[in-house]
């Protein structure tokens, strides 16, 4: 964590909120019955929309990992006075 | 932009159960998580209204696109494209993209250069204090009444959808917005964008592949738009429209000057519940990005929403006739044919989601207009910027009790507000002209602006009255706005030369940075490594946007 005043990474949120969700869908999708499956036309919906926000929330955090928010080049702190 | 127009209670129920309330229960959490960190981060006014101008521009950019990504946006363009066909995408390619990268390449310099803190402030400093009031009091007005229009809107759906009261909705989701605005700021609002734009689309693209699966794929679903009611004409964008023998019954000089140009202009470059979000960039060249990142997810969107639109036209026999759903009822149907539970808590998730975050964006405008443009600089403007902290909380809480009022006049009077909602799509059109006209002659003058200005406005709230009374006959409302926004920018030209031709310009020194070809050499470069690259390029970006969307009409001429 750098300085206090410095905003969190909205990465990270993403990320987080999208593996919750993902997991929650993929547990889901594993015990669909027949009847779920045939709603959405015999595609097992939950498990595969769960996959995909696994891999996007993974994806998020990967991006936040490998690239840190880019440090501000002129002084960020000082920026709220210049008026 | 689409009317608000009411969801019928019937039919629509949803099998909601236990596990897509957790879902939604996560998702308000983690949004009122992000207001209480996001407070930790504000100590100043300008991180209270600007984000500390401290974002970078996919953050920025994806925020702007969201911010006019509400619900009844969604909502309204699936039902155009249940009802309009493919000609719906004009709303996107031709009424969108090319004002977002004029935006970005050409308005954005000079707005976030000046380091205004909001539009009506820029018409200060371009012009005077009272077209700063004008513009500033016309804008809150309007934000405040949309959004108890979106708040109202989410109570007809949250009703019709779950059951629940109207006003248990419409209270629960303004204390939401509350709570996480008047903890964060404008920080809040974009964050909660952005991951309100993710979820939105988590929750379309299933609606998307299972519509098209039932349907038969992307050819199954042109050959059943063709036998139905829309036709072959449901399939083109362009065909006809030398005439207006097709679905929109638009010719397309309406649909280039009227569409891509006037309206289209004057609601992206101009409105300043959009521009806030790019003003909060870290530097110029984000600032100038902000739109033109938004520019290439707004070109793909139609996918989630005119397609469920065409599949539910095949699928709902009697969509939008008498005794049948109506159009705007099109992508809650196919949520109750398609989703079982836990996509379908995902859905109702991102609908509500996006319902809270275009009332945010109003809000958040709101509250800095009010307290900038309106108390500051036209009451009291002699206090500490603590103090303009807490007025712009106060502003907030202000600006949703006011809203949640708007919300039940709206229950109360349904007709009077979709009529507002209608004015208010054009109302853009005579600030775009002040502006464009201020930034490329700098001749005109302080007063032509406040009379260019409020001679336009007028003329836009007259030629719709004089419409809506029958005095005028445009034929469709949508011929109405286009007449009302053309009318509205020409007389705001014309005004605006007359009155400059009587009137002594501004001192050059005055305009510095604020008008073409007289740029302010005492600003300082904010350039960051690697904004030089050819993909941080606003001017490259942008063209390409512009290419893509013009080669995305090829296949649907």
């Amino acid at each position: 964590m750098a300085a206090p005043q410095r905003l969190f990474d909205i990465r990270r949120v993403i990320g987080g909120l999208f593996l919750l969700y993902g997991l929650i869908l993929t547990v889901t999708g594993l015990f669909d019955g027949a009847q779920e499956i045939q709603k959405a036309e015999g595609i097992r919906i939950n498990l595969w929309t769960g996959i995909a926000m696994l891999v996007v929330g993974g994806a998020f955090l990967l991006w936040e990992r490998l690239r840190p928010a880019d440090a501000p080049a002129s002084s960020d702190a000082s920026s709220g006075d210049e008026e | 932009m689409p009317d608000a127009q009411l969801l019928a209670a019937q039919d629509l129920r949803l099998d909601v159960n236990l596990l897509d309330y957790v879902i939604l229960a996560l998702y308000f959490l983690v949004v009122l998580g992000i207001g209480f960190a996001a407070r930790r981060a504000v100590r100043t006014s300008l991180d209270f209204f600007l984000s500390g101008r401290a974002l970078p521009a996919w953050i920025t950019g994806l925020a702007f696109m969201s911010a006019n990504l509400g619900a009844t946006e969604i909502l309204g363009m699936a039902a155009n494209g249940a009802q309009y066909g493919l000609m719906t995408v004009h709303y996107y390619w031709i009424g969108a993209v090319p004002a977002m990268v004029f935006l970005g390449v050409v308005m954005m310099p000079f707005y976030y250069r000046s380091k205004v803190h909001s539009v009506p402030e820029f018409m200060r400093r371009r012009f005077n204090g009272a077209t700063q009031l004008l513009n500033a009091s016309t804008f809150a007005l309007a934000q405040i009444l949309i959004a108890g229009i979106n708040l109202y809107a989410l109570g007809l759906v949250m009703d019709a959808l779950l059951g629940w009261p109207l006003w248990v909705s419409i209270i629960v989701a303004a204390a939401i917005v509350l709570a996480y605005i008047t903890l964060g700021g404008l920080s809040s609002a974009i964050y909660n964008e952005v991951m309100q734009f993710f979820v939105i689309v988590a929750a379309l693209v299933p609606i998307v592949v299972i519509g098209l699966t039932r349907v038969g794929g992307f050819s199954g679903l042109g050959e059943k738009v063709k036998q139905g009611v829309l036709g072959e004409g449901g399939l083109h964008t362009w065909a006809q429209t030398g005439g207006t023998d097709n679905p929109m019954s638009a010719n397309w000089i309406g649909l280039v000057l009227g569409l891509g140009f006037v309206l289209s202009f004057g609601y992206w470059t101009t409105n300043f519940a959009e521009v806030q979000r790019a003003l909060s960039a870290r530097n110029t060249n984000a600032a100038r990005l902000t739109p033109i990142v938004a520019a290439y997810p707004k070109l793909v969107i139609p996918i989630v929403t005119v397609i469920p639109g065409l599949v539910a036209v095949v699928l709902f026999g009697n969509l939008g006739k008498d005794g049948g759903p109506t159009y705007n009822e099109a992508i809650p149907l196919l949520m109750n044919e398609f989703l079982p539970n836990g996509v379908l808590g995902i859905a109702v998730t991102g609908l509500l989601a996006s319902f809270m975050a275009g009332v945010a964006a109003n809000i958040s405008g709101f509250n800095t207009v009010f307290t900038y443009d309106i108390w500051k600089s036209h009451v009291n403007g002699d206090h500490s910027d603590e103090w303009y902290v807490r007025l712009g909380r106060i502003a907030t809480t202000g600006g949703i009790v006011a809203g949640i009022g708007a919300a039940f006049i709206a229950a109360g009077f349904s007709n009077i507000m979709n009529y507002l909602q209608s004015l208010f799509s054009f109302f853009n059109a005579p600030l775009f002209a002040t502006f464009i006209i201020g930034l490329f002659w700098r001749r005109m003058t302080a007063w032509a602006g406040f009379w260019g200005l409020l001679s336009g406005t007028v003329c836009a709230f007259a030629s719709y009255i004089l419409y809506k009374t029958g005095v005028l006959d445009f034929g469709t409302e949508l011929n109405a706005s286009f007449w009302g926004a053309g009318i509205a920018f020409v007389v705001d030209a014309i005004v605006s030369v007359v009155v400059t031709l009587v009137t002594t310009p501004k001192p050059q020194s005055e305009l510095r940075g604020l008008v073409y070809g007289l740029s302010d050499a005492s600003l300082s470069d904010d350039a960051l490594a690697g904004d030089a690259a050819w993909y941080r390029s606003p001017v490259i970006l942008g063209a390409g946007a512009v290419v893509l969307a013009a080669a995305f009409y090829l296949p649907f001429l």
